[in-house]
């Protein structure tokens, strides 16, 4: 085990290598640079600017130099925010996003499976359809459809939440965001328990179960349950991974100051050292949590062992 | 004799499906009395499973039972099809158990085994805790599972079929159960595990006092282990009695015809004089089991070192055991894998050919496979199936002849050459190995592998198939490398036999002398448990 999680560390260093090349060349192919605005800076101090940065020397330089620090564990500082380093404000934002993401998660949990799990029991019953064309929606209306939705009939028509901003993360201003956010992942869990619970209500050791004298309820809940739940939690990780990259988008509809919305403004802003910061944050989360996704499933599944 | 337990009476039992209503079983009465054991027979399709599942009420959704099923094994006789749920979760696991015929997937992947058994344990008796522990202890060991008091904490993946098959025995057998109901219990099984779990089966019978309802369709086993059969044909019962009487003299039509299925007759041998046709000296064959960086690879040995040799219009059986090799073996010999050792075929020497120079061979050499589902593309026409290997092989054959050369194929199969317009999935299985037959045949080849070519058949298919196996033989003088696990079928169709077991031959001779006097203790062993020993020549 300790092994196998050795050998996954070590497989992500060249996914990041990767990742982090990509997105420095492309952010650079992109036309613009930090300090182009609305007011034309004066030539010769645009040029103090750029040299003051190393903006003027050749791209492959610039990437030798960024790797090179990022190998200290520096991020660079970010061109926009003047007085704080990349580091200082991910920090800031980053348990901001991380509320907002667990809640997310855990609400997708909490409602996705259940929802699943009744659609299989009563299959192709009134409710088994409800739930699933729900669902269905649910998966097709993106979330910058639905939080802009949700924040008018909550927001605006009803003056019930909030329609923005964080204010120390109190409740109603949680509500919202994390609504938007987990809702697709709620409907594709919800779709994808109902699916693996009908296939392990037909499978051979479900019969032993009832061939034995247990009561059905003892067959679903002691049986049936984990095995069913198996898909999911494979799919925990690209749907954490779904969650960062929506948080982007809510973090912005909603003003939350979280990761995702310095990433966006920084991209706006051609804040070089702030996106590559927060790409560089991100994938190695999502790196690690995926690692722990695949741990969580081996203890779940005594027929999965990872012993290389 | 003794009272009855069970009574099936005038039991239905129809099916809603989309299409219409389908009857799985109709007007079927049996009566399996206490402490014997009654084979419901019947090849698939005929209803078996249906209606002893029906007794455990575990029918799918879709389904409606019609009749009586009683009890007697309760306090008072009651009719199975209309008792409460709860009374019937009470007779489910503890009256009444099951076993069933996928020991793979029957046992729930994620718990442990000692958890799996002591839940029938506590759910049934007093028993519990540490209590229910040393039950399930014992019972793990009267099934014969070694180390049972460490098997308690095995999961399922770590043990084989044949010891899967003996946990459900044990936890079936856990509350003492008055009927076992046995689906097929050893047919997923090799031969000499099916014979471990039936005398298994018969000592805890005798042990426990229970009767038996055993579902097969294997009448080999049903002679040897049964009191009284009941043979089932398309949902009803057509004969019934005695196992003695019954095969002695069997009444109806369809049960001769199960019991002359059992192939018979015996190859007649080629003259002396004869040219090999294949020859292989030192063969063997071996896999990578794992890769690893910066070290060598460990191999895996399938084949360790094998010698043959086979003569034109000859039949060589490879019999084995799941995981003996006998298929890598076969595959070996027409180059289909790397090996090592030589190979002659004709004049030929095929080791060391390469995949081109292989080609013009091989419409000389063909291959039947076992699964007569899987092994056709579903996407074409039985015609374009069987054309496909003349394309290749003589691509200047025009549409015309090539269609011609299907037909007779076809015709050589026993099928009708209308049907070379038709899609697989339209044949049953029989006819779907007639089909792979003509494909290999059309090329009119010298050689013929055949991998288990009649296993996934009823024994009444099987029979049909190798007569025209028989008669193409002799026909077009073919030679067959012929692979099995079922003596049966091997002795009836080679001129000798090779026995394999891990890789290695443990016993090769000519057919008749090989059944006759087996020398190998596993080859005696192999004979004993498919039931040869008691036939006469």
């Amino acid at each position: 085990m300790l092994r196998y999680t050795l050998k996954r560390l070590l497989q992500a260093i060249p996914t990041l290598l990767i990742v982090i090349t990509l997105s420095f060349f492309l952010m650079h192919l992109a036309p613009g640079g930090p300090f182009d605005g609305e007011r034309q800076l004066p030539p010769e101090i645009e040029a103090n600017l750029m040299a003051n940065y190393h903006l003027d020397e050749p791209v492959w330089k610039q990437y030798l130099n960024y790797m090179g620090n990022l190998l200290q564990g520096d991020l660079g500082p970010s061109f926009k925010y003047k007085d704080f380093s990349v580091t200082e404000l991910v920090a800031q934002g980053f348990p901001v996003s991380l509320e907002l993401g667990i809640w997310a998660v855990g609400l997708a949990l909490l409602i996705g499976l259940p929802l699943g799990v009744i659609a299989a029991l009563r299959r192709n019953s009134t409710i088994d359809y409800l739930v699933m064309g729900t669902a269905l929606a649910g998966v097709a209306i993106p979330n910058f459809v639905i939080a802009p939705l949700l924040a008018l009939v909550f927001g605006v028509f009803l003056g019930w939440l909030p329609v923005g901003g964080w204010n120390e993360g109190a409740w109603p201003n949680l509500v919202l965001p994390v609504v938007a956010l987990s809702i697709q992942q709620i409907a594709y869990i919800a779709r994808m328990m109902r699916a693996s619970m009908i296939e392990v209500l037909g499978s051979h050791f479900i019969r032993t179960a009832r061939a034995k004298g247990l009561a059905e309820t003892e067959v679903i809940w002691r049986h049936a349950m984990r095995p069913a739940m198996l898909p999911v939690v494979s799919y925990l990780g690209p749907a954490i991974a779904g969650i960062i990259t929506g948080s982007v988008v809510i973090e912005q509809i909603f003003g939350i100051p979280g990761i995702g919305r310095y990433f966006v403004q920084a991209a706006l802003n051609r804040d070089y050292t702030l996106v590559m910061g927060t790409v560089v944050f991100y994938g190695a989360l999502i790196v690690l949590l995926n690692l722990l996704v695949d741990l969580l499933y081996s203890a779940l599944d005594p027929q999965i062992r990872y012993d290389d | 004799m003794s009272q009855p337990l069970l009574e099936i009476d005038r039991l239905r039992v129809d099916f809603d499906l989309p299409g219409g209503t389908v009857t799985a079983v109709k007007d079927l009465s049996f009566t399996v009395h206490a402490g014997e054991t009654l084979a419901l027979v019947g090849e698939s399709g005929s209803g078996k499973s249906v209606s002893s599942t029906a007794a455990m009420r575990l029918l799918p959704e879709l389904a409606r039972p019609d009749g009586a099923i009683r009890w007697h094994g309760g306090q008072q006789p009651e009719d199975l099809l209309l008792v409460g749920a709860k009374r019937m979760r009470q007779i489910r696991g503890n009256e009444i158990s099951m076993i069933f015929q996928e020991p793979m997937t029957s046992l729930n992947p994620l718990h442990r085994i000692g958890r799996q058994i002591v839940e029938v344990l506590t759910k049934h008796t007093a028993l519990r805790g540490s209590a229910a522990r040393e039950r399930a202890c014992s019972l793990l060991e009267q099934v014969g599972i070694p180390d049972p008091e460490r098997r308690l904490g095995s999961y399922p993946h770590e043990l084989s079929g044949g010891q899967r098959q003996r946990v459900m025995i044990a936890m079936a057998l856990a509350c003492e159960p008055k009927l076992l109901i046995a689906d097929e219990p050893t047919t997923a099984l090799d031969v000499t595990v099916q014979a471990q779990i039936l005398s298994l089966l018969k000592d805890l019978q005798q042990r426990y006092g229970m009767a038996i309802l055993f579902i097969t369709h294997d009448l080999g086993i049903v002679r040897h282990f049964a009191d009284r059969v009941c043979v089932m044909q398309q949902g009803e019962r057509v004969e019934s009695g005695p196992t003695a009487e019954l095969f002695a003299d069997p009444q109806h039509a369809y049960t001769r015809m199960l019991i002359d299925a059992e192939p018979r007759g015996r190859k007649a041998p080629v003259p002396d004089q004869t040219p090999l046709l294949l020859e292989a000296h030192d063969l063997r064959v071996r896999f990578p089991m794992k890769k690893r960086l910066f070290r060598p690879a460990d191999y895996f040995e399938a084949v360790r070192g094998i010698d043959l040799s086979v003569k034109r219009g000859q039949t060589l059986g490879i019999v084995g055991e799941s995981g003996s090799g006998k298929s890598t073996l076969g595959r070996a010999l027409l180059r289909l894998l790397e090996s090592r050792g030589d190979i002659r075929f004709d004049d030929t020497a095929l080791d060391g050919l390469d995949t081109a120079a292989m080609r013009p061979l091989r419409s000389r050499m063909q291959v039947v496979f076992q699964d007569p589902f899987g092994s056709l593309s579903p996407r074409m026409t039985v015609g374009e199936i069987i054309g496909e290997g003349l394309r290749v092989h003589a691509p200047l054959l025009g549409r015309r002849e090539r269609d011609a050369r299907v037909q007779e194929a076809l015709a050589d199969v026993a099928l009708d050459p209308a049907m070379r317009h038709r899609y697989p999935h339209e044949f049953s299985g029989g006819q779907r190995q007639r089909i792979a037959i003509a494909r290999a045949l059309v090329l009119k080849p010298e050689l013929l592998l055949l991998d288990e070519p009649t296993s996934a058949l009823d024994r009444s298919v099987q029979a049909t198939v190798i007569e025209l196996l028989r008669d193409l033989q002799h026909k077009h003088d073919l030679t067959y490398l012929f692979i099995s696990h079922d003596l049966a079928v091997v002795r009836a169709l080679a001129d000798s036999v090779l026995v394999m077991k891990d890789g290695e031959v443990v016993e090769q001779g000519d057919t008749e002398a090989l059944f006759s006097q087996p020398r190998h203790t596993y080859t005696q062993e192999l004979m004993r448990a498919a039931f040869l020993d008691h036939q006469a020549a």
